[in-house]
């Protein structure tokens, strides 16, 4: 059953990465509760638009939960209040008749502001680059089940390799460290046979380049809340641990 | 998109990297998770000492003459081989060390993650975030002017007019016995308790000590730790203020020195 409900909303504006930013108050009258969180924003978009004002930019790419690209900070949660979803899966069923519902981008020194709720997340980019593969000869797909993998090793690795990238593990964190996101990129080719080879080496290059750009995790468990993938706590857990293995084993390659 | 995105360099590290390859236990000590490692690590060093602390001090429950007894015990730990006290100089030493980087690291911790972190204008809500994973950098530095005022009255004796050096038992009924000092251990007390609550649980994650299979418990060995630790530590405020620990302002070690000498030259005469 559809319903339409007026929101009010507290939008962040910023004209660019290097002026300041407000927040901006809009109206959002007359939205279909079937309406998820970004088509809501499209349609006050399009309001803006017709009255000849600058559109709020955010980003959003597949709008089914699986690519990432999309993140917002409303009411000061990373992805809205439902657990286990992403901002375009937010349904404004969620919500009441007269909400007030602020809106934000990710914030961490990291995650520049490039426009209104459009931040740089290239700092993920930087450690997926340091390690987050492996090195395969490339030729025809090999047979599948070649490689024998536990069923229980299986599921957990596809338990990390579920994360999506979106960064709502740092804009949740009160550190802004980015540990789950380092973490589940870790373990999801560490557990598996076929990330054997550059387990250490990995582990080492990813974890000291998510160091450069994020804080330190003091273990709050803000970012298994607020991932949208529910990845957990246990992957960072795991990923401390490879990486004083790694800091032991690669002095010796290094010796 | 394109045209309305101004894209900038990639945004600068907020941490400079090392200026030079770092010899080997230090290189893991630079590092965020290195330094998470050594304050797991010192953790448990100075969780043990608290609860061995707290434990040993239920011997003020006996009387003077116990707790006197026990302080000797400690020094006398290892005489059989080494010199008197060598081994608790050692346990102090060791104790120093694990304060200092435990500080240390906390310290350095703190100031990447606030270098990292960026305050939301609008507010933010916390979920899993609990009171005392959000107080640690307060009740670290409480717990840290506790020890030292804790050092220098009982001790050093530099607050207590009535200190007797080597009587425990006095010094703690005597100081513990002023309303002020009572509360400052109790509050100092309270947030001890709140830091181990969540630096015992945290331990765990930053030490990679995890399995499915146990890990429900972890919660319950913090809350456990935290409140026997709680517990043992307010009884001693609280039962100096009753008068359960009460000298009357006699010390023992004062009496034995006393009464020494007579005994001493009634059985072995001073010779000539």
């Amino acid at each position: 059953m559809s319903a339409r409900i007026n929101l009010t909303l507290k939008v962040w504006r910023q004209a660019g990465p290097d002026t300041e930013g407000a927040f901006v108050v809009y109206e959002a009258t007359d939205i279909s509760t079937d309406a998820s969180f970004l088509e809501m924003l499209d349609i006050v978009n399009e309001r803006l638009i017709d009255a000849g004002e600058e559109p709020i930019v955010f980003e959003s790419d597949c709008r089914e939960g699986i690519c990432g690209t999309c993140g917002l900070m409303i009411n000061g949660r990373a992805h809205g209040p439902q657990k286990g979803t992403a901002t375009c899966q937010l349904h404004i069923r969620s919500f009441n008749d007269g909400d007030h519902i602020t809106i934000e981008p990710w914030r961490a020194s990291s995650f520049p502001v490039l426009r209104d709720l459009a931040v740089d997340r290239r700092a993920l980019d930087a450690i997926i680059s340091a390690g987050g593969y492996i090195t395969v000869n490339t030729g025809s797909a090999p047979d599948a089940n070649l490689i024998p993998v536990p069923k229980e090793t299986a599921e957990t690795a596809f338990d990390a390799a579920a994360c999506i990238g979106c960064g709502a593990c740092v804009a949740a964190c009160p550190n802004s460290a980015a540990q789950l996101f380092t973490a589940a990129k870790l373990q999801h080719l560490n557990l598996l046979p076929q990330g054997q080879a550059e387990r250490w080496e990995r582990t080492e290059a990813m974890v000291e380049t998510m160091e450069a750009f994020f804080g330190s995790c003091t273990n709050h468990g803000e970012c298994e809340e607020a991932c949208p993938k529910e990845i957990p706590i246990d992957f960072i857990a795991w990923a401390n641990r490879d990486y004083i293995k790694a800091k032991v084993k690669n002095r010796k390659l290094a010796g | 998109m394109a045209q309305t995105i101004t894209r900038v360099s990639t945004p600068p590290p907020v941490r400079a990297a090392a200026k030079f390859r770092l010899p080997w236990p230090l290189s893991i000590y630079h590092t965020a998770v290195g330094k998470k490692w050594v304050m797991g690590l010192t953790g448990v060093a100075l969780l043990g000492f608290v609860l061995v602390h707290m434990t040993g001090n239920l011997h003020l429950y006996e009387g003077p003459q116990e707790v006197h007894e026990y302080a000797e015990t400690l020094r006398n730990l290892g005489t059989d081989v080494i010199p008197r006290t060598w081994v608790l100089w050692g346990l102090r030493i060791g104790l120093i060390a694990a304060f200092g980087l435990h500080i240390h690291s906390a310290y350095s911790l703190s100031r990447m993650s606030m270098v990292a972190d960026q305050r939301y204008v609008g507010g933010r809500n916390y979920i899993a975030a609990n009171f005392a994973s959000r107080t640690m950098r307060w009740t670290g530095p409480i717990v840290g002017l506790y020890l030292f005022y804790h050092l220098a009255d009982l001790t050093w004796g530099w607050f207590n007019p009535d200190f007797v050096r080597g009587d425990p038992y006095h010094n703690v009924a005597e100081s513990l016995s002023s309303i002020p000092v009572a509360i400052f251990y109790i509050v100092a007390n309270i947030a001890l308790s709140i830091h181990i609550f969540h630096g015992a649980w945290s331990m765990f994650q930053s030490l990679g000590v995890n399995s499915p299979r146990y890990n429900h418990l972890r919660r319950y060995v913090a809350g456990g730790l935290a409140s026997v630790i709680l517990i043992g530590n307010l009884s001693f405020p609280i039962f100096v203020q009753v008068g359960v620990i009460d000298d009357e302002g006699r010390s023992f070690v004062e009496q034995m020195e006393h009464s020494e000498p007579h005994a001493s030259s009634a059985e072995n005469p001073v010779q000539p």
